[in-house]
């Protein structure tokens, strides 16, 4: 039975569980909901829950590891001479289960009876042109261990499934059952939902962290691999990009961050300060009906995406400082893409992080300090000077960091606005290209994926995280430390 | 509408600095103060008492436009200032406040260091002409809020590390820095302990020597103890006005009475 029926039996029990819980609470209770523990909804969601957790739980877990395990037992079934490294063998597997795959469709499709397809023979039938004809395309004709192979994971794969759906099923029952037997008055209820919410959330959060670790570990291992195909210290300290998928690539990271670190500057040289001008005018001096509809309006502009910025930058920003620096007045720009363009559209697509983070922040000053400040005589932007803003200095430190960690992980407008020339240069007029637009240009197009090129994104990106990282933990830091200082 | 048998019998030897004629104050349709008329000594301690919400605080920060910082707000009336009205047009708010200081109910020391708390003022005004000078207007007013030595030793210090006492005073030393004619004091005790009450009332009643103070409190003993002239308030009414004694021992109104002893408000 498949996953999907599964899920909606499931689902249908824990309803049925749902009504027959309460009702049987209230019945217990003589019909009278005051003598029950709890409100008869909880005894209803007690049964629903004990349906429905445990065995979508089981489900879940027995979707991911049911391939591993049919690939682990499949995996002796293809002969060791057929194959040199893990690659190749990672190929032949996905082959099988193309054939496996394969033969469902064709018996689903009735091209061929289940008979036939268990029965199915490499000397008697051309399996890829049979399978040819229901969609499935095979890359070579089929050898006998594939075949059998194939079988093998089919017959695994049809056992492991009925498994699946019966231990799923009696899952359910148990907990279905256990609802229904516990949906008594004097149970109680509220406590054990409470308990089951605790642990939903607890999940949640674990799931989001267990993700991350992911991210990192997967990360890593990837740049150990290449690690160990390139010399770190070459790969810290070069100042040349010169990937070559022939060979004999440079693959200095100096001028990428060179660039992403210049683009960033620039970002944040036109953000920080309209940003906080902003979000000085709104907070202090906008007059309410200003704010509110002014507020909203900044912060659309953190809702475009980045795309749309990069072509902005592309065919706007660019066009127009060519026209301006091009060659036709002063000759220090060379086309339309420059470390200034991306820089500058970069930093109005940061203006709403920092207005909105700081405006929260100056928001939070106490009245007291601007009342204390404008009762001794001083006028409203003194008071912002040398009051409001030391006192919100950490938040707006942290929002700094916070809009540039944005910067330094911004691809989209580098691509389109800054061009794809890796390069050291003081220019900002000059075309550069960041980190993360070379990792997108590695990571594109027909890669092996063992190679140093390939495998370099993932110790560009390794590094970028561990600097965004950095400065956002510093970010945090400055905050907290400074948080409480006027409280 | 009002008019107190004792304040033209029994003020003579004192100026008037403040005078306030007929004075409205409106939350937007709210009538907060209604039709106000008092006036304030120099070199006295004035003290408005009152239930919550009577509109003695209103009042108050009418007197040094604190208000104008509430968009909703509306000032009727006239409100003269040694004889001149400080809602004329002419008048900067921003010069008034530096004449007619503040302190407020919590102590409100800026994140900065002790001395630059009380530099504040001064530095903003341009009151100081050299370092030196600016080292001796630091000193003497703290040494008018009666914490030079407690704190001379720490003057880079934050001064939000001092006790809730200590800050209530260094905000006094700040309002007292840029010389102001008129200290206005928004229940300066109510968030403290009653030995730093006892010191706040101490300078309260030193300040006298130079400046008109106007307190707004709650507590009828500090009333009665710091201050030479009482105003009650009711309902956004003045109700009676005249000397502290008077008013604690012999008021003329039967409302006046009847909060003293505890019976409204």
């Amino acid at each position: 039975m498949p996953a999907t029926w599964i899920f909606l039996i499931v689902l249908a029990l824990a309803a049925i569980g749902y009504v027959l819980g309460r009702s049987r609470a209230l019945a217990s209770a003589g019909g009278d909901s005051r003598h029950l523990h709890s409100l008869p909804s909880y005894y209803g969601a007690n049964a629903a829950l004990l349906a429905l957790v445990p065995s979508l739980l089981v489900l879940v877990i027995w979707l991911f590891a049911q391939p591993l395990v049919i690939q682990n037992r499949v995996e002796h079934l293809v002969p060791e001479t057929s194959y040199e490294t893990e690659g190749e063998l990672s190929l032949l597997m996905s082959d099988v289960r193309r054939i496996a795959d394969g033969l469902d469709l064709a018996v689903e499709r009735g091209a061929l009876t289940e008979d036939e397809a268990s029965d199915i023979r490499v000397e008697f039938t051309d399996i890829r042109e049979r399978l040819g004809a229901v969609g499935v395309a095979l890359g070579s004709d089929v050898q006998a261990p594939m075949l059998a192979a194939a079988k093998a994971w089919r017959e695994m794969n049809a056992s492991g499934n009925l498994i699946r759906t019966v231990v799923v099923l009696l899952v359910a029952l148990a907990g279905f059952g256990l609802g229904l037997t516990r949906a008594r008055k004097d149970f109680r209820a509220r406590n054990s939902v409470e308990k089951v919410i605790k642990g939903l959330l607890i999940v949640a959060a674990s799931l989001a962290i267990l993700t991350t670790l992911g991210i990192v570990l997967s990360l890593l291992f990837n740049t150990i691999e290449f690690f160990r195909l390139y010399p770190a210290l070459d790969f810290f300290f070069g100042t040349t990009w010169a990937p070559s998928f022939g060979g004999g690539s440079e693959l200095g990271i100096l001028p990428l961050l060179w660039g992403t670190l210049y683009i960033s500057i620039i970002a944040l040289a036109v953000a920080v300060p309209i940003g906080l001008f902003a979000a000085v005018y709104l907070s202090e001096y906008a007059s309410p009906a200003v704010r509110s509809f002014a507020k909203p309006l900044i912060e659309v502009l953190a809702g475009i995406p980045t795309i749309v910025y990069g072509l902005f930058a592309l065919l706007t920003v660019g066009p127009l400082l060519f026209q301006a620096f091009g060659p036709g007045t002063l000759g220090w720009m060379g086309g339309g893409r420059a470390v200034m363009t991306a820089g500058l559209v970069m930093g109005i697509m940061l203006i709403p992080f920092v207005s909105s983070l700081s405006d929260d922040i100056i928001n939070a000053v106490p009245q007291a300090m601007r009342d204390g400040s404008l009762g001794l005589g001083a006028t409203k932007s003194e008071t912002v000077k040398q009051v409001v803003l030391p006192a919100a200095l950490p938040g707006i430190v942290g929002a700094i960091l916070l809009a540039a960690s944005r910067a330094i992980g911004e691809t989209m407008i580098v691509v389109l606005g800054a061009g794809a020339a890796a390069r050291l240069s003081m220019n900002p007029f000059e075309a550069m290209t960041t980190v993360t637009a070379k990792i997108v240009s590695q990571l594109t197009g027909d890669a092996d994926f063992a190679s140093p090129e390939a495998l370099v994104a993932f110790a560009l990106g390794m590094t970028l995280f561990v600097i965004t990282l950095g400065l956002n933990v510093f970010a945090l830091w400055i905050v907290r430390k400074y948080r409480e200082q006027y409280e | 509408m009002y008019d107190s048998p004792s304040l033209e019998t029994k003020v003579t030897d004192k100026a008037i600095k403040i005078a306030a004629q007929n004075v409205q104050v409106f939350y937007g349709d709210t009538h907060a103060i209604k039709d106000v008329n008092v006036q304030i000594q120099d070199k006295t301690v004035t003290a408005f008492i009152g239930p919550s919400g009577c509109g003695k605080s209103t009042f108050l920060r009418c007197l040094n436009r604190m208000n104008d910082t509430i968009d909703i707000c509306r000032v009727e009336g006239d409100i003269l200032l040694d004889g001149e009205d400080i809602y004329d047009k002419r008048v900067d708010p921003v010069q008034l406040r530096a004449k007619v200081g503040m302190v407020f109910q919590k102590p409100n020391p800026f994140p900065k260091s002790i001395y630059d708390n009380i530099a504040y003022g001064p530095r903003i005004h341009g009151l100081a002409k050299s370092k030196a000078d600016l080292d001796e207007i630091v000193e003497k007013s703290l040494r008018r809020g009666a914490i030079w030595d407690e704190v001379k030793d720490r003057l880079h210090a934050p001064g939000t590390g001092l006790s809730g006492g200590q800050q209530q005073r260094l905000c006094i030393a700040r309002a007292v820095a840029t010389e102001p004619e008129v200290l206005l004091m928004d229940e300066p005790c109510s968030a403290l302990d009653p030995i730093a009450t006892g010191q706040v009332e101490e300078l309260i009643d030193e300040l006298r020597d130079s400046y008109s103070v106007v307190i707004v409190t709650h507590s009828m003993q500090q009333a009665a103890r710091v201050s030479q002239k009482t105003a009650f308030f009711h309902l956004g009414n003045l109700v009676e006005y005249g000397e502290t004694s008077q008013i604690f021992t012999n008021p003329v109104d039967s409302r006046t009475e009847s909060y003293i002893t505890g019976r409204i408000g």
